[in-house]
């Protein structure tokens, strides 16, 4: 609380309402120091991603025959692997498939569940119905089990795992955005919107979805998280990133094998699944802190 | 009640109708033609292949497939590994008793770290043991269980060689034994909630301690431990009831990875050798099954809290 005050005398003119929402969310946010290092922790995965082909040390799928399970050393900061190669290297390239599964498939799983609930929420009656009977279907099969299962009858491959995972995560995103609609139906706003003329769609998409945007952003920022597990559980199990490009799942798939020899193999590539988890967790209670203050003192 | 219980079974039936709709047209999203692949290396066989069109009546329209599909289904026929040269509901329930040892537990692991961790974390809220006790369940929610059955096989069975690393020996044959297969992969299943039990026990305990009632006891002086372990704990604990029996039908999903790190044989396993194979009458016969454990899990969550809450039963 103490370094959170409104700067008021201090505000420049230029901006004149320096107390916006936006502003006290910003200011409630950047207060969660734990939140702020999980913001930095997957600003840095991300760079780690986006920069791999300039930073990685090795040609992270090129096989040395001379240098197999070597252990960490000057050379080789987390050691290689049984085909020879480097595993840092390997670690930087996973953090593309991981980071590209979590946010893609959490971005189709927000663009095939929320129209749904939006769908649901506005209309009621028979469409609310069967919507939600589909929703409670899904959602009584485990969202990881589920995920396997599609990803199977789909056939293994990244893209397959990505969607599998997509489709599984859906059904919160309709419910979330079920019930925010279903409470804005009734409120002044809305009534007035629909009083003057408006389109059911342009209602959903001009009064409604602006409110329900700050929790379905923190329930996304989760969403990644789980994704993130799930595709790094596919791919451990074979059906997610093939062979033999890296992905941290299936680094760990191979690293079962020579556990005892080579244990390095195990360990980074998880570590690496642990932080950017525990990041996007971080930032996902940070978010609900500050977007969503019924949710405060959770 | 016998009302609610009417419109809760309602609500249940269409529910997996359309489940089961969905889980029929898994088949669909197979790339080419399903008796092929179903029939995997017995591919060459065309009395296999035979079968199977038969079974699944691939000749049939659509709807007739799905019609006789579910109309086994409800006969508790859920068809036929041809892998495995066995119906898919003796596998299941052959597999079924070695994830239930280790589901229950997990489930007593979970318990008994979360629920003493949330009564603590709440009891001394924003002080020292509640940012630990919440660190550790956040760190417990971000470890994917697999990689920690991975860590804990390396130091336990590797380097200090307690514990063997993989296989399992039945209860009934040596309890002992069965203890030291099972304990690893228990607690790596029960450490991945036992996080979601602190949270949900912190949460539901800071509401109680809230409570009018609360302050009332404190006023008449008495001792806090009493305070909270018997007026608040009692209510704090009705939520959690409810939250406990969803949980268990998570730890089925849980298993699937866990037990393949350990070579259990059970549940999680069979469904990842059936993706292995190919085996798809199996992985759509275990989708089946999760479904309708975590389906009754539910409802029995629910008869669970009107049981332990008065209130609703009148309703």
């Amino acid at each position: 609380m103490s370094a959170g005050h409104p700067p008021r005398a201090a505000a420049p003119a230029a901006v004149p309402r320096a107390d916006s929402p936006g502003r006290r969310a910003l200011r409630r946010f950047l207060r969660h120091r734990l939140a702020v290092l999980g913001l930095a922790v997957v600003v840095l995965f991300v760079l780690a991603a986006i920069l791999a082909p300039w930073i990685a040390p090795y040609d992270p799928i090129a096989t040395s025959w001379s240098r197999i399970r070597r252990p960490p050393s000057e050379l080789h900061l987390f050691g290689t692997d049984e085909n020879g190669r480097d595993v840092l290297s390997r670690v930087l390239w996973g953090a593309r498939a991981s980071l590209m599964a979590g946010a893609l498939s959490v971005t189709a799983a927000l663009l095939l569940g929320v129209p749904f609930g939006l769908l649901a929420g506005l209309s009621g009656g028979w469409v609310d119905t069967v919507i939600s009977r589909v929703t409670d279907a899904m959602l009584s099969v485990p969202f990881l089990i589920l995920a396997i299962a599609l990803a199977a009858f789909l056939g293994p491959a990244l893209e397959n795992a990505m969607l599998a995972i997509a489709i599984s995560a859906s059904p919160i995103f309709v419910r979330l955005a079920r019930g925010m609609a279903m409470e804005a139906r009734v409120t002044e706003w809305v009534e007035a919107a629909r009083s003057l003329g408006n389109p059911p769609w342009r209602i959903a998409l001009v009064h409604v979805l602006p409110n329900i945007v700050p929790p379905l952003l923190v329930q996304a920022t989760l969403a990644i998280a789980e994704a993130i597990i799930a595709e790094a559980s596919l791919s451990f199990l074979g059906l997610g990133q093939q062979p033999p490009n890296p992905s941290w799942g299936s680094m760990l798939n191979a690293a079962q094998r020579f556990l005892t020899q080579a244990p390095w193999m195990a360990i980074y590539p998880g570590v690496a699944i642990f932080l950017v988890v525990l990041a996007f967790n971080l930032l996902g209670d940070g978010l609900r802190d500050a977007l969503d203050p019924r949710a405060r003192g959770r | 009640m016998w009302l609610w219980l009417l419109r809760r079974l309602g609500q249940i039936v269409p529910t997996l109708l359309i489940l089961s709709v969905l889980i029929f047209a898994l088949q669909q999203l197979m790339p080419g033609d399903p008796a092929l692949i179903m029939a995997g290396e017995e591919r060459g066989d065309p009395q296999v292949l035979a079968e199977i069109r038969a079974e699944l009546r691939l000749d049939r329209p659509l709807w007739e497939q799905y019609g006789a599909w579910l109309w086994r289904l409800l006969h508790g026929d859920l068809g036929f590994s041809w892998r495995i040269r066995q119906p898919v509901a003796s596998l299941i329930l052959e597999k079924l008793p070695v994830t239930l040892q280790l589901g229950t537990m997990a489930f007593a692991i979970a318990i008994a770290i979360g629920v003493p961790a949330g009564i603590v974390s709440a009891a001394f809220r924003d002080r020292p043991a509640d940012w630990l006790a919440n660190g550790v369940a956040l760190a417990g929610i971000s470890t994917p269980n697999f990689w920690l059955g991975i860590m804990m096989i390396l130091l336990f069975s590797v380097e200090l060689g307690w514990l063997p690393p993989s296989g399992y020996v039945p209860l009934t044959e040596d309890p002992w034994q069965s203890l030291a297969t099972t304990i690893m992969p228990a607690f790596v299943l029960g450490t991945g909630i036992a996080g979601v039990f602190m949270r949900h026990t912190r949460a539901a305990m800071i509401g109680a301690l809230g409570q009018d009632y609360v302050r009332t006891a404190r006023a008449k002086g008495l001792p806090e431990r009493a305070v909270v372990g018997r007026h608040a704990l009692r209510n704090a604990l009705i939520p959690v009831v409810t939250l406990a029996t969803i949980e268990l039908g998570r730890l089925l999903a849980g298993a699937v990875l866990t037990e393949q790190i350990f070579s259990i044989p059970g549940f999680g396993k069979l469904i990842v050798d059936a993706v292995f194979n190919r085996d798809y009458p199996v992985v759509q016969g275990v989708v089946v099954v999760t479904a309708l454990i975590f389906v009754a899990l539910s409802l029995i969550g629910d008869l669970l809290y009107m049981a332990v809450n008065p209130r609703l039963r009148a309703a």
